[in-house]
């Protein structure tokens, strides 16, 4: 049946849902439950529509341009204010967690189907899923307060070494940087990595490693030819969907970056901002003006988490209908 | 690859087989061997260079690691072996990787959470209490969470479960694609957006004030794909058979679903709105937006503004003294207790009332 299933109009002959559809309970309920659907659409679309409508307000007002203005004034008169350094930020902290934490999230994914021992593989998956759900503020509590006094050792190593490259150059200060949240979001977002390609590894046909295996492959020549190639699109969307997460990940981000409205070339010199942690940080310093700029930021990182989390699910719908 | 242990074959009786067909092989003791030798020599440089940071000594130790197997295997076992080998140390490292961190801030938020935790804590506000004054405690932040969290599943629940049964039950044209579709994408909404919609429509819009209604608001946003899609996964476990016999009884369809369907899958779906639940107790960012945080206990979610642990923990470290950092890592272990009692509790159901499939 391509058709929507409406309960008046007659369905094949015979079949039970065209007679119990004529029933009132049935209309009622069928109402309430089309409806309750129709909802979810409406809230996306209004979400939209509401912030799409405050940020116009706030670009009519903005003096600078806001793609490249590289301040927040948004309360001053006149407003001058611009996304190039949250966009810059967010960007390359989400990019430099997804670097981080997908080989380790791979590794940790394969240890738990094919290398752990049966005893410690259940209880592991079982810990990790339990640690998606560890609260985002605690993270950044003990990102601030623990993680942060213990890297400035590792970035002075870091700059002793690689720091003609520029981009990993320290000056002395508190590692309140980019490349501390990149390192704070990787962790944040190993549990969902994780149990993603996990999921995705497990449903590799036993026949494929029992092929490889008696074709005398090693353990690893059996996932690099059985495993990874059949989990690819798997493992693909599932760091896709970890991006989403650490690019619209606020409170982590608000407590251990000490933001300011510059691009330093070195990440790990202290400063930058995201979209997400520049609304919660300077939101209550915010009048009018200020709050629909920070709306106007909101739809931007509305729309990017919106692509990436789209392409991911796109990609789990083919390989489904492929699989199926 | 010329050392194939097949490939070589002796001629039969030359030699006896079990020399020719297999290689030397490293003990069963080695990779443990090789690690503990690794974090020791990792050990020894990093107090001999006077490296300050664990972290580095965990990065040595973990090179040595990995690069001592593959060395040592490649010259004993081969290079097919070594290479297995180093993905079996590689994938090892991975999990300790992983381990550490995760470990250490449960640790951490238990040691210094400890401190301050009592009955006092739990049962005072912080009415009174000056940030950089010791006391105080949580009992407003814990009843602005109960209750935003309370109102928040009010919401979310029944429109979660009845898109659900939608899903499952009736749809199969391109409203229920649609819903489906923008289902998962709302997976992904930030709850930053969530708390930035609610407060264009709600405050500034409506010109409604701040109050723990408005972050329910936000957080039902944040529940509802979730519920969805747990109650579809529980519903669908739910064996056709048990429809078609209801309805061959004569019984109507929203009878079966409401007295059969969904008392069938009742536990999984308590699980998938509990793990709703533990998700958006600990959100921050819409609290801070539309519930604007308080120091004194307001009971009504209705009017002005209220507190919530996870926006209790951001206000106390950012109050940046020793006794609100105590406070706010004994509100993170607060918090993080909630969240995982109500996880394994959840968990427990599913255990317990998991559906049994049907036999065909």
């Amino acid at each position: 049946m391509d058709e929507m299933d409406i309960p008046t109009s007659a369905a094949s002959p015979g079949g039970p849902r065209a007679k119990a559809a004529a029933r009132p309970g049935d209309r009622i309920f069928l109402g309430l439950s089309r409806g309750s659907g129709i909802l979810l659409l409406v809230i996306m679309a209004a979400i939209a529509v509401f912030l799409t409508v405050r940020a116009a307000h706030a670009l009519a007002q903005d003096h600078g341009n806001f793609l490249t203005t590289f301040e927040w004034n948004a309360n001053t008169d006149p407003p001058v204010f611009g996304i190039a350094v949250l966009a810059f930020g967010t960007v390359v902290s989400s990019l430099l967690a997804m670097l981080l934490a997908v080989p380790v999230a791979l590794g940790i994914a394969l240890f738990i189907s094919h290398y752990a021992p049966r005893k410690l593989a259940a209880p592991l998956s079982y810990v990790i899923d339990l640690l998606a759900a560890v609260p985002s503020i605690v993270y950044g509590l003990w990102g601030a307060l623990f993680l942060v006094p213990h890297l400035g050792g590792l970035y002075a190593w870091l700059d002793e070494y690689l720091g003609w490259t520029g981009i990993l150059a320290y000056h002395n200060g508190a590692p309140r940087s980019l490349f501390t949240i990149g390192i704070l979001l990787a962790i944040m977002i190993l549990p969902i990595v994780t149990s993603v390609s996990r999921e995705v590894f497990r449903q590799v046909p036993k026949m494929h490693e029992e092929a490889a295996l008696a074709l005398g492959a090693t353990r690893w020549e059996v996932v690099r030819m059985a495993v990874l190639p059949f989990g690819r699109s798997g493992v693909i969307s599932a760091s896709m969907l970890g991006l989403g997460r650490a690019l619209g990940e606020t409170m982590a981000v608000a407590t251990v970056l000490s933001p300011s409205f510059l691009i330093s070339t070195s990440l790990l010199d202290p400063g930058g901002g995201t979209f997400a942690q520049n609304i919660a940080s300077s939101f209550k310093e915010s009048g009018d003006t200020g709050k629909d700029a920070l709306i106007a930021s909101g739809l931007v990182l509305f729309v990017l988490t919106l692509l990436v989390n789209g392409a991911a699910r796109m990609i789990i719908a083919r390989r489904k209908e492929y699989t199926a | 690859m010329s050392d194939l242990t097949l490939g070589r074959r002796a001629p039969a009786g030359a030699v006896p087989p079990s020399t020719t067909l297999r290689r030397p092989r490293l003990p069963r003791w080695a990779p443990a061997a090789l690690a503990g030798l690794s974090a020791a020599v990792a050990c020894g440089i990093g107090l001999g260079a006077g490296l300050s940071s664990r972290f580095q000594w965990g990065l040595i130790a973990a090179a040595l690691f990995v690069a001592l197997t593959y060395g040592l295997t490649a010259r004993v076992e081969g290079l097919r072996q070594a290479k297995d080998r180093l993905a079996t140390s590689l994938v090892w490292t991975c999990f300790l990787v992983a381990v550490v961190p995760l470990v250490s801030l449960v640790q951490e938020t238990i040691a210094r959470g400890v401190k301050v935790l009592d009955g006092g804590f739990l049962s005072h506000s912080m009415a009174g209490v000056l940030t950089i004054q010791p006391g105080g405690g949580v009992y407003h932040a814990i009843i602005g969470t109960l209750e935003q969290v309370g109102l928040a599943t009010a919401i979310a629940a029944p429109v979660g479960l009845l898109t659900a049964v939608y899903l499952v039950e009736y749809g199969r044209g391109r409203l229920a694609k649609a819903v489906t579709f923008f289902v998962d994408v709302m997976t992904g909404v930030p709850s930053i957006v969530a708390g930035l919609f609610v407060l264009s429509f709600w405050i500034i819009m409506l010109d409604f004030g701040y109050s723990g209604f408005a972050g329910a608001m936000a957080l039902a946003i944040l529940m509802m794909p979730v519920v969805v899609r747990s109650t579809e996964e529980m519903l669908k476990l739910v064996p056709n058979e048990l429809r078609e016999a209801s309805l061959a009884l004569g019984v109507p369809k929203w009878r079966t679903i409401l007295k059969v369907v969904l008392p069938t899958a009742i536990g999984g779906i308590a699980t998938g709105v509990m793990l709703a639940v533990a998700r958006v107790a600990g959100e921050t960012a819409p609290i801070v937006l539309l519930v604007f945080g308080s120091q004194v206990i307001n009971n009504n979610p209705f009017d002005g503004a209220q507190s919530s642990l996870p926006y209790y923990i951001y206000e106390q470290w950012a109050a940046g003294n020793d006794a609100s950092y105590d406070r706010a890592w004994a509100a993170a272990l607060v918090l993080i207790a909630f969240v995982m009692i109500l996880n394994l509790v959840a968990r427990g159901i599913a255990r317990w009332k998991a559906p049994k499939g049907g036999r065909g």
